[in-house]
């Protein structure tokens, strides 16, 4: 019988308004690479905050090597050997990988030696095969490289249980799989690695048991070779799904240009170019879903053609109009409409109310106001009007949007982009972190949309998303559209692989 | 320029380059906790009455007394910022506002002037001043004489001051620790580093800086107390912060920058040049515009490296 690393018991923490873990039980033994699964919101997050000593749990115990543990800090729990790579990383950008590396290690001498510690760092780097140069700025570096340096913390600092919050999620499949080999080489020398994923593919080929959590609770463990992506689906939406293609009743037609962009070149926050010579249409009542890896150019993407952003070359035109480059008045009076992936922050004032932001796009208009003042309650009455159609739940109109919850924020959002008849529409990431009931609405409002004949370019790094959703699918790599092609005839695999750098024919 | 008249201003440039550097130094370290320190100005003049009034009623020899001094106008200083660092740290309230009230409150007109008030400190010039030495008796040596040999034991101790912070802030493990804590608050709290602790001892060192600069207005300069004294020098110091990049070395350069600036008008009127006093007077403020202008450009903000979390307060649970 193996020998308990971590093991938690009844854990609850209450954030305002929900309950994050709720009784959740949780076991992990020495040398496993544990898998917990749970869809976005099951709390996952939360619990290994709790077991890294980020957030005090309301209730429950936590034993490490069978002995209570109550970590009052991080610090405690790296003190203890528990150490965490964060879904969002925890990287100083303008340090070097070496800098980041000894940051708070209480071995590190008063005097930074940092020839030694280069040496040091590179060779933990090379014992697990990372691949990573100790001298460059964490900003130099790619996602996964930057990974790569949250790994190299934890171990540096002597971590025998290591957890990684959705560590793949930023990964291409082969950046993924050399995480997994490197996971194998920690557990192989004795080490635990518990391993948060919301995907079923990837849990079943590296884990050796399961832990499956939902809405707070734990749904059960089972050993990996024991069950199977179906059983581990049931569990943790807590009904069989079956994935399917929207239905559509009038399918879009690509040869009728609403959206097209030609040699379109940008430049990102940093002054280097994000975008290269992108060409891409989008058809009246066509889908266009945009799949790759987050941070290949798809939010420069999304910010040109909504005018938030100059390109630096090429040609944006609606309905074979151009629209004024970097002006997002100009878009928005062409008929562009824009969901951001920061919905709450870019997409909305998120201190203002519903109905002031459900008015934000129109309130210029003749119907809203008139000399400068605005029409306050055809205003209310509009935001009322919408909050029935698109079934918002908020007390009343006058509720800043910062209270809604996420699926509700998204759903103000879409009310006030749809309200301005818009000819194309692009989303970025608009199911993402939204729970289940949220993301059906959304997904049903978006093919509603297309079937008014509204061209929708649907940027996404959920390929389930895409898959089901779109009339036509582009992979982006790079800040280059490496492929386009219909939605029928895609398959994961290919897509997975052209998001990773594949070629087209490769990928075929 | 006549070479003699340029030593003059280089030298006074330093003289009066000094306090700012301190002022300045100070917000190099608060800032680079991610703190805003815009009490500054209040800070300096508390230093400025406190040292004052030290000076006057501290008996014992005349170093001890400007010693004694120095310390309580420090100790005052960051008593002040201990304050800013409680409104900012602890209670998380807009950095900007606090700052502003701690000027408000501490500077002209507020509790500075209300100190001298009842002690009474403006009614006698101070005697027991921060005076120039003449070290190794080279202070007559022409040209290097008055560049390195005829100042304060404060500029000295500034010289040393600037090598030691650029050594701590870019080779000791503190050093590292704290431009972290500024840069990603979230990275430093996970990687153990006590990030309140951190910022409310730089703050509190930043204070003290900003006291002994305020110091060197009441003992050395003037020296005397006269009301809101240091005239603005805190927020000079605030741009010097950003026009140094956040560096100590560079700050320093820039401190004489506008040190010259302020003694220019001082020089050029003693050898009665025809400027109008009030131009040159406003120079160092007119500078100090243009170079937080520059610095506000989109350009600039990108490659300066402001520390990242400078003004965000820190909060663990929030997303
Ligand atoms: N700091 C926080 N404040 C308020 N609510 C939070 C916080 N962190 C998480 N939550 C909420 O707790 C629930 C679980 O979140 P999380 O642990 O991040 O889930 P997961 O990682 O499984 O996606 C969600 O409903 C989320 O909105
Ligand atoms: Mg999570």
């Amino acid at each position: 019988m193996a020998e308990s690393a971590v093991r938690m018991t009844g854990v609850v923490k209450r954030f305002p308004g929900v309950v994050a873990n709720d009784g959740v039980n949780f076991e992990v033994m020495k040398g496993e690479v544990h898998a917990l699964l749970g869809e976005n919101g099951a709390g996952k997050s939360t619990l290994s905050n709790i077991l890294t000593g980020l957030y005090r749990p309301d209730e429950g115990t936590i034993e490490l090597d069978g002995s209570t543990v109550s970590f009052g800090s991080p610090r405690s729990a790296l003190d203890a050997g528990i150490g965490m790579v964060h879904q969002h990383f925890r990287l100083v950008e303008p340090f070097t990988v070496a800098e980041n590396v000894i940051l708070g290690n209480p071995e590190t001498p008063f005097v930074i030696d940092t020839g030694s510690t280069v040496e040091r760092v590179a060779e933990l780097a090379k014992r697990y095969d990372m691949a990573v140069d100790p001298n460059a700025k964490i900003w130099q570096l790619s996602v996964g490289e930057q990974q790569r340096v949250e790994i190299l913390k934890v171990l540096y600092r002597g971590a025998r249980v290591l957890i990684l919050d959705e560590p793949t999620a930023v990964l291409t499949p082969i950046e993924a799989e050399a995480l997994f080999k490197t996971l194998r080489a920690m557990t192989a020398e004795g080490r635990t690695v518990i391993f948060i994923s919301h995907k079923l593919d990837e849990v079943m080929s590296v884990s050796d048991r399961i832990t499956v959590l939902r809405s707070g609770r734990t749904v059960g463990t089972v050993a990996t070779k024991d069950t199977s992506t179906r059983e581990l689906a049931g569990m943790m939406v807590g009904r069989s799904v079956e994935f399917s293609r929207a239905v559509r009743r009038n399918p879009g037609v690509s040869s009728d240009v609403v959206l097209s962009l030609t040699d379109v070149n940008c430049n990102d926050d940093r002054g280097r170019q994000a975008l290269h010579g992108v060409n891409v249409t989008v058809g009246r009542g066509e889908i266009v879903g945009v799949a790759g890896v987050a941070g290949n150019g798809q939010r420069e993407l999304a910010e040109v053609i909504a005018g938030m952003r100059s390109s630096t070359g090429g040609r944006i035109a609606i309905e074979d109009k151009p629209v004024l480059n970097g002006r997002a008045r100009a878009a928005i009076a062409g008929g562009v409409a824009h969901v951001p992936e920061d919905r709450l922050h870019t997409g909305l004032a998120a201190g203002h109310s519903v109905e002031d932001n459900m008015a934000l796009k129109n309130y210029r208009t003749p119907l809203l106001s008139r000399f400068g003042l605005l029409k306050r309650n055809i205003i209310t009455t509009q935001a009322d009007d919408l909050v029935m159609k698109y079934d918002v739940k908020t007390p009343d109109t006058g509720t800043p949007v910062r209270l809604l919850s996420g699926g509700n924020v998204q759903k103000v959002l879409l009310a006030r982009e749809f309200s301005t008849n818009p000819k194309v529409l692009v989303a970025a990431s608009p199911t993402r972190g939204l729970d289940v009931g949220a993301i059906e609405t959304v997904r049903e409002r978006l093919v509603e949309a297309a079937d008014n004949g509204v061209g929708i370019l649907l940027i996404s790094e959920d390929l389930e998303e895409i898959m089901s959703l779109a009339d036509r699918i582009v992979v982006m790599y790079e800040g280059r559209l490496v492929a386009d092609m219909p939605a029928t005839g895609a398959t994961r695999e290919q897509l997975g692989l052209l998001m990773g750098g594949a070629t087209l024919e490769a990928s075929r | 320029m006549n070479s003699n008249l340029f030593i003059v201003i280089a030298a006074s440039a330093i003289f009066y380059g000094t306090p700012l550097f301190f002022a300045a130094l100070g917000g190099v370290f608060t800032e680079r906790s991610g703190v805003l320190n815009l009490g500054v100005e209040g800070m300096m003049l508390i230093g400025g009455v406190t040292a004052a009034w030290s000076s006057l009623h501290v008996g014992g020899s005349a170093w001890f007394t400007v010693l004694v001094a120095l310390c309580v106008a420090m100790l005052a200083g960051s008593i002040l910022a201990s304050l800013h660092a409680f409104l900012c740290v602890t209670l998380k309230a807009n950095q900007t506002v606090a700052g502003l009230s701690i000027t408000i409150f501490a500077g002209a007109v507020g509790l500075s002037s209300y100190f001298a008030n009842i002690w009474k400190v403006a009614e006698d010039p101070v005697t027991r001043q921060v005076r120039k030495l003449d070290v190794l008796g080279l202070a007559d040596t022409p040209i290097l004489g008055p560049l390195f040999f005829n100042h304060t034991i404060l500029t000295y101790l500034s010289w040393a001051m600037c090598a030691v912070a650029s050594w701590y802030l870019f080779r000791t493990k503190i050093g590292l620790q704290l431009r972290a804590v500024g840069e990603s608050p979230q990275t430093a709290d996970a990687m153990g580093i006590n990030v309140v602790k951190y910022r409310y001892i730089h703050t509190m060192l930043g204070g003290a800086l900003a006291g002994l600069g305020g110091a060197f207005y009441s003992l050395a300069i003037v020296p005397t107390w006269v009301d809101g004294m240091t005239k603005g020098a805190g927020w000079i110091a605030i741009a010097l912060v950003i026009f140094g990049f956040w560096r100590p070395g560079l700050t320093l350069l820039g401190a004489y920058l506008f040190g010259a600036l302020q003694s220019l008008g001082t020089v050029l009127k003693s050898r009665s040049f025809d400027i109008p006093g009030d131009v040159l007077d406003a120079l160092p403020f007119v500078m100090t515009i243009v170079v937080l202008v520059l610095v506000s450009t989109r350009f600039a903000h990108k490659r300066i490296g402001a520390p990242a979390a400078l003004g965000v307060p820190y909060e663990r649970e929030e997303r």
